[in-house]
């Protein structure tokens, strides 16, 4: 039976065929969709989302650790908050299989940086296996598994976003079964890396690498196609696809399993060509190390090294290398006139309250990931800094203390605050800091697609659980002055806003009120202007709400589009704003 | 070969209903016998943002991205996003476009201006343009949210698949209590031809 699933989706079955029966994982895009798919095999498979890619990480490196066929998913910029359990379970290894499932986003297309994940597998010595299609991921986590098991080592499956978010055929298999016993079999020189042990270990790594090596090249994920032999081309990933179809006649060696180095692979295949190419996308992972095999290839002094690759741009590479001039595909004739449209806070957005309120305040803002990244943009443009996750509360002391003259706010999400938020407080609340802190919780985790997270009651199975209270960890943390706010109500989210602002001591404030795209339901009544009373002064647009049509002389609000949240009504000066189901009373 | 590969792009806001469109005319294809890729944008792209889908089958379909210039169809479920997409069109492709507008945020504060005459435009940059008010029409049939199955309708008098993997495509990607009206949405689209 054929399926026609995301790379995501393929993930989740490949998991569910490969008998696995712990999945962790924190939200990224583009690697969300993993567990949410993952969560419908529940009864065979226990599915959490952690607080952070750490723990996440040492939850499924455990389970592996007592026998359990396990996978960790995150997105790349994950993989650096879980680097530290990664590096050393290389040493451990594992029993039970484990697949950590690492997904890129070249082109930036929802991420802050485009760092290649392929790096840190071979920082970590271990195996990175890359699908091209949905069917190659589904196959490649069982691949993963297996690997794992035979070698005792963590493997990474690394996807880009077009691989986890185009879809295409894929089909199924029976699931398998974990032939292993689940305990912690003891056994300390094997799973405690103090010195004495992890020396040991460490020469156990350089000869699974020696190993693998091995296995890379008799991999079937690794494959010579011959066709005509002038050109060679070495590619790996979803540019394969794009190498088919820009190259069509040209041998290619598609890499499945590109580490450990299959150099014989590499050796057999440059002899059998004419002229070698590697077509890889971000980092030169592959041609620096063919170029230091002593084998001459063109790579990135023809491919770009910056963003995705697509057909276009790799047409115009080919073009370039045999000397032609490609007809340029015209620019569409209307679009340098058309209006920017980025991506922006929903109507009804909570976020939008509290950066209408930041806004009557000249103060920096230290902000974070999320939803609320948003309101860096014009004309709410209260976002001074981005850095990481959790970065909102700790580089806020960080400018505090180097004596900034402004007031510092440090503004982070619900899921941000508990995933690395909370050691940034503990340090405020230790070393004497005074910055005000704004944790924006909308009760769900909104940016990734509305995942739960530790305060919102619920488990990703589904069960209810225990809220962890943002206030009382604050409290917990060494912060005396914690308050919460509804960020509807303007005046007295601005009361307390102006009096905790002008404090000496650190407070944090918890913008509170649930996102009404998860709620599925409108904040209040739809609003309307009122066109007589209306003056023009557009007062209501600094909101840059997207219900609000401003290109007419006076505003109008989309009343399709408007989720009644009321901050119009509040910012107009001329009441001239009202809520049209008041008004029909 | 890749001349034999039917390319599809859906154009539109986030939150427009690209991703369920993109969905249906996949399955359509899968079930008129084709292999099928799709790629849509989720993420931060998707909050009301500019986003397109693409979809692309034939008898062996290598990459999910089309490439500019080459795609046989363009639907758009905001109109003037159908001009921001104009190059990935071949030379006398189909648009078919919702006469909605949907205003950015950058318009609203003054920054940039929503283009005037759209119509004219795209007649003038499509040869063979389907315009009409789809968001209107789904109005009509009780629920705005079918305007993308309305313009599917319109779009399927573009493409080479038999009505019944239509059908059938509607049927398996709408939760069973809109199916009729999602089928009666497409069979509006249709007739607007």
């Amino acid at each position: 039976m054929s399926h026609l699933l995301s790379g995501n989706q393929a993930i989740a079955r490949g998991a569910y065929e490969a008998g696995v029966t712990v999945a962790t994982g924190y939200p990224g895009t583009p690697s969300t969709e993993i567990l949410e798919n993952t969560v419908q095999y529940k009864s065979d498979i226990y599915c959490e989302w952690s607080p952070n890619e750490k723990v996440a990480f040492e939850v499924a490196a455990a389970a592996s650790c007592a026998g359990a066929r396990t996978i960790v998913t995150m997105k790349h910029v994950g993989l650096n908050v879980a680097a530290d359990p990664l590096m050393t379970l290389s040493y451990l290894g594992v029993e039970g299989g484990m697949v950590i499932v690492v997904a890129d986003d070249p082109g930036m297309h929802s991420s802050q940086n485009e760092q290649d994940t392929r790096n840190y597998a071979k920082f970590a010595k271990i195996p990175v296996l890359e699908p091209a299609d949905s069917q190659e991921a589904l196959d490649f986590v069982k691949l993963g598994i297996e690997l794992s098991e035979q070698y005792k080592t963590p493997v990474i499956l690394r996807t880009t976003t077009r691989v986890s978010h185009s879809r295409s055929i894929v089909t199924f298999s029976e699931r398998q079964t974990n032939p292993r016993t689940i305990g912690l079999k003891k056994n300390p020189s094997r799973f405690v890396p103090v010195p004495l042990w992890a020396r040991e270990m460490r020469k156990t790594v350089e000869k699974r690498i020696h190993d693998l090596q091995a296995a890379a090249v008799q991999s079937k994920a690794n494959r010579i196609e011959w066709r005509d032999k002038s050109l060679g081309i070495i590619t790996h990933s979803v540019v394969y696809q794009y190498v088919r179809e820009v190259w069509p006649e040209a041998s290619v060696l598609k890499l499945g399993f590109a580490y450990p180095y299959p150099d014989e692979l590499f050796k057999q295949f440059a002899a059998g060509v004419k002229e070698l190419l590697i077509v890889e996308e971000l980092d030169d992972f592959l041609e620096e190390h063919i170029k230091a095999l002593g084998i001459a290839c063109k790579g990135h002094d023809v491919i770009p090294n910056i963003g995705e690759l697509s057909i276009t741009t790799l047409e115009t590479c080919r073009a370039k290398m045999e000397g032609r001039t490609l007809a340029a595909i015209p620019e569409p004739k209307y679009a340098k006139d058309l209006p920017a449209r980025p991506p922006v806070l929903c109507p009804g957005c909570p976020h939008r309250g509290i950066f209408y309120a930041l806004g009557k305040h000249d103060v920096i803002v230290t902000g974070d990931i999320g939803c609320y990244s948003l309101g860096t943009f014009k004309p709410l443009n209260r976002l001074d800094i981005i850095l990481c996750m959790g970065g909102g509360i700790s580089m806020a002391q960080g400018l505090d203390k180097a004596g900034e003259k402004r007031k510092v706010v440090g503004m982070v999400g619900d899921s941000t605050f508990f995933h690395s938020g909370i050691t940034g407080l503990l340090d405020i609340a230790y070393n004497r800091g005074s910055s005000t802190l704004i944790v924006v919780d909308n009760r769900t985790t909104a940016m990734t697609g509305h995942q739960d997270n530790p305060g919102t009651g619920r488990t990703l199975m589904g069960e209810p659980t225990v809220e962890a209270s943002i206030e009382e960890i604050a409290r917990a943390c060494g912060i005396k002055r914690v308050f919460t706010v509804n960020p509807y109500q303007v005046k007295a989210t601005q009361e307390v806003l102006s009096r905790e602002l002008d404090s000496p001591e650190p407070s944090l404030i918890v913008s509170r009120a649930a996102c009404p795209l998860w709620e599925g339901k409108r904040v209040g009544g739809i609003r309307t202007i009122i066109a007589d009373k209306c003056k023009a002064c557009k007062a209501c647009l600094k909101l840059g709400c997207p219900a609000i049509d401003g290109a007419g002389k006076k505003p109008v609000i989309n009343k399709h589009l408007c989720y009644g949240c009321g901050l119009c009504q509040q910012a107009c000066p001329f009441d001239a704003i009202v809520n049209l189901s008041e008004e029909k009373k | 070969m890749s001349s034999q590969i039917v390319s599809v792009v859906l154009a539109g806001v986030g939150g427009q209903g690209i991703l369920l469109a993109s969905e249906i005319i996949a399955q359509a294809a899968m079930n008129a016998g084709f292999d099928v890729k799709t790629n849509e944008v989720h993420g931060m792209a998707q909050r009301g943002g500019s986003v397109i889908g693409q979809i692309r089958y034939g008898k062996e379909v290598y990459s999910p991205i089309v490439a500019k210039g080459t795609a046989q169809v363009l639907c758009s479920l905001e109109q003037s996003e159908a001009l921001r997409y104009a190059d990935y069109l071949a030379p006398g492709a189909l648009a078919v476009v919702n006469a909605q507008q949907i205003i950015p945020v950058t318009v609203s504060m003054g920054a940039a201006q929503y283009p005037d005459n759209v119509e004219q435009k795209l007649r003038d940059q499509y040869g063979r343009l389907i315009y009409f008010d789809a968001s209107k029409k789904a109005v009509e049939l009780g629920n705005i949210r079918t305007a993308n199955v309305v313009l599917l309708g319109a779009l399927s008098t573009g493409l080479d698949l038999p009505l019944e993997a239509w059908h059938k495509a509607i049927e398996s990607c709408v939760k069973s209590q809109y199916v009729e009206l999602n089928l009666k949405a497409f069979e509006e689209g249709r007739k607007m031809v």
